[in-house]
């Protein structure tokens, strides 16, 4: 039951991050979104052995997360089903690429382990680009950005309205859960003999809900798409805060700079 | 012309008849109260008129336009409705994108839109949560936002469904303050009869579908055996008034 109100206050506080007083927050979303596929795209396009390059793409996310005051742990936590999913991506590799790469002291280092966590590297460090990207944009501005880029307004209507109904539906669950919890001390859960006519109700009443919803949207002119528009947003900082990281995206990209490093330090 | 112009008009759910052969008509700038017990069909009419319910028989006109599919996207321009449910009404991000979604949709400029929004919260008073989530807003705040989201199309007739329900005093005295000042035509059913009292100058009482009086606020709210017989009691101010007596 708590789990319920955990993630209706989860889903507040990433809006409340998203409309904090803020410059990043004030950024164009197409800027942050160009930044975000960028990001993706340079990070994906390493080699699964380029171990040192992989890892200096964290800077823009310490960056990120220090400018736009971003808790990392937080991020983390709220993340921490996908980053555990991503974190299983190369998980086998070690037991397929058992090629020796170096030895440190006795220890002898594979190709399979320098993948395993690149690949892990790539997951969490998308994922927290991802992140950073939600939480200083909300859903209507992420949407605006999309429909910058000419995607389908069915496409981002139901986004919005799934983002919205999510809400309404865990709304509903948590009155039903609190309901039974007050009726049921000291009961862990739900019994499992009242899980169908609860679903029963979670479902009417969510549709009720959902009803008025739409109603109230019909009443003030809605006619199926979602006028997506933003108000006056600083465009000039946009373009600079995009061109600066793409550039840099693409530099660290062709330059070797921890190779480089070394070179010069004579490693 | 009359604002709103209603002849036989007559409602079922299924088999279950809510309105039943009612008529009357509106003009100017009134307020109406719209009264009666539970299940008399307060609500239903107001939805009757925005064109949220369909399927009914005889006339029914808002501002000269037949309430069908055709005429819905002017009426609803035209007509503002609060919801009773508040939290069901407000479903964008911040107070500020909810007041805006209208007048979006209604294809005005970025700027008419903010001149509309800053109006519309000028008139209920709720500048300074411009930019608030709607999640942290009190009750009180969230009724007043409601109100504003319907002020910004600048409506001739605005609906209100028992606007005052779970209103503290302060908030419920406040939320009169502001209904007394809103322009245009008012409909107001609640069962809040003292506020009925403060804002309306003609009250409609409903009973089995049907309009049992049609007249004076004051002069149906004083009748105690009338208001008895159809299920109400006498506004707390009047009988106050008459236990000092």
């Amino acid at each position: 039951m708590n789990k319920i109100r955990n993630a209706i206050y989860e889903i507040h506080h990433m809006d409340d991050m998203a409309t904090k007083d803020q410059w990043v927050r004030h950024l164009h979303p197409l800027a942050k979104l160009f930044v975000t596929f960028f990001y993706i795209f340079t990070l994906v396009s390493f080699s699964k052995y380029d171990f040192g390059g992989v890892l200096g793409m964290g800077i823009y996310l310490l960056i990120m997360f220090c400018v736009a005051d971003i808790s990392l742990k937080r991020a983390a936590r709220q993340m921490r089903i996908i980053l555990l999913l991503t974190i299983m991506v190369g998980i086998a590799n070690p037991f397929l690429d058992h090629q020796v790469v170096t030895k440190i002291g006795g220890f002898v280092i594979t190709g399979g382990m320098v993948s395993m966590i690149t690949l892990m590297l790539k997951g969490i460090y998308a994922v927290l680009a991802s992140y950073f990207l939600i939480v200083t944009t909300s859903i209507e501005q992420i949407c605006y950005g999309l429909q910058c880029l000419h995607l389908p307004k069915p496409f981002l209507t139901m986004i919005l309205l799934i983002y919205r109904y999510m809400i309404v539906l865990l709304k509903e669950a948590e009155r039903i859960s609190l309901s039974y919890e007050m009726r049921a001390p000291g009961q862990k859960g739900i019994h499992w003999k009242v899980w169908g006519s609860l679903a029963g109700q979670l479902l009417l009443r969510s549709i009720d809900r959902a009803q008025v919803v739409y109603e109230s949207m019909l009443l003030r002119g809605y006619d199926g798409t979602f006028q997506l528009r933003m108000k006056k947003k600083k465009t000039s900082t946009s373009v600079l805060y995009a061109l600066i990281w793409i550039l840099i995206f693409f530099f660290y990209r062709r330059i070797p700079v921890f190779w480089l490093i070394g070179q010069m330090m004579g490693v | 012309m009359a604002k709103i112009k209603i002849e036989h008009l007559t409602f079922a759910y299924g088999k279950d008849q809510v309105l039943n052969d009612l008529s009357f008509q509106a003009q100017g700038e009134e307020t109406i109260g719209l009264i009666g017990a539970n299940g008399v069909g307060k609500s239903t009419l107001l939805k009757l008129m925005v064109g949220i319910l369909s399927g009914y028989e005889g006339t029914l006109e808002i501002g000269g336009l037949c309430v069908e599919k055709k005429n819905l996207a002017q009426i609803r321009e035209k007509t503002g409705y609060v919801f009773q449910d508040s939290e069901s009404q407000l479903f964008m991000s911040t107070v500020y994108e909810d007041i805006a979604f209208a007048p979006r949709n209604y294809g005005y400029s970025e700027e008419e839109v903010k001149k509309r929004v800053e109006h519309a919260m000028d008139m209920v008073h709720i500048e300074n949560i411009k930019n608030k989530q709607i999640y942290r807003l009190s009750g009180g705040q969230k009724k007043l936002a409601s109100i504003a989201t319907i002020l910004s199309t600048n409506p001739e007739i605005i609906l209100l469904d028992e606007p005052s329900v779970a209103l503290d005093p302060r908030n419920r005295r406040n939320l009169i303050h502001v209904l007394k000042k809103l322009p245009g035509m008012k409909i107001i059913a609640s069962h809040d009869l003292d506020m009925i009292l403060d804002t309306c100058q003609r009250t409609i009482l409903l009973a089995g579908g049907q309009i049992i009086k049609d007249g004076s606020t004051e002069e149906i709210l004083t009748d105690e055996k009338l208001l008895e017989e159809y299920g109400l009691e006498l506004p707390l101010s009047v009988a106050g008034r008459r236990s000092m007596k």
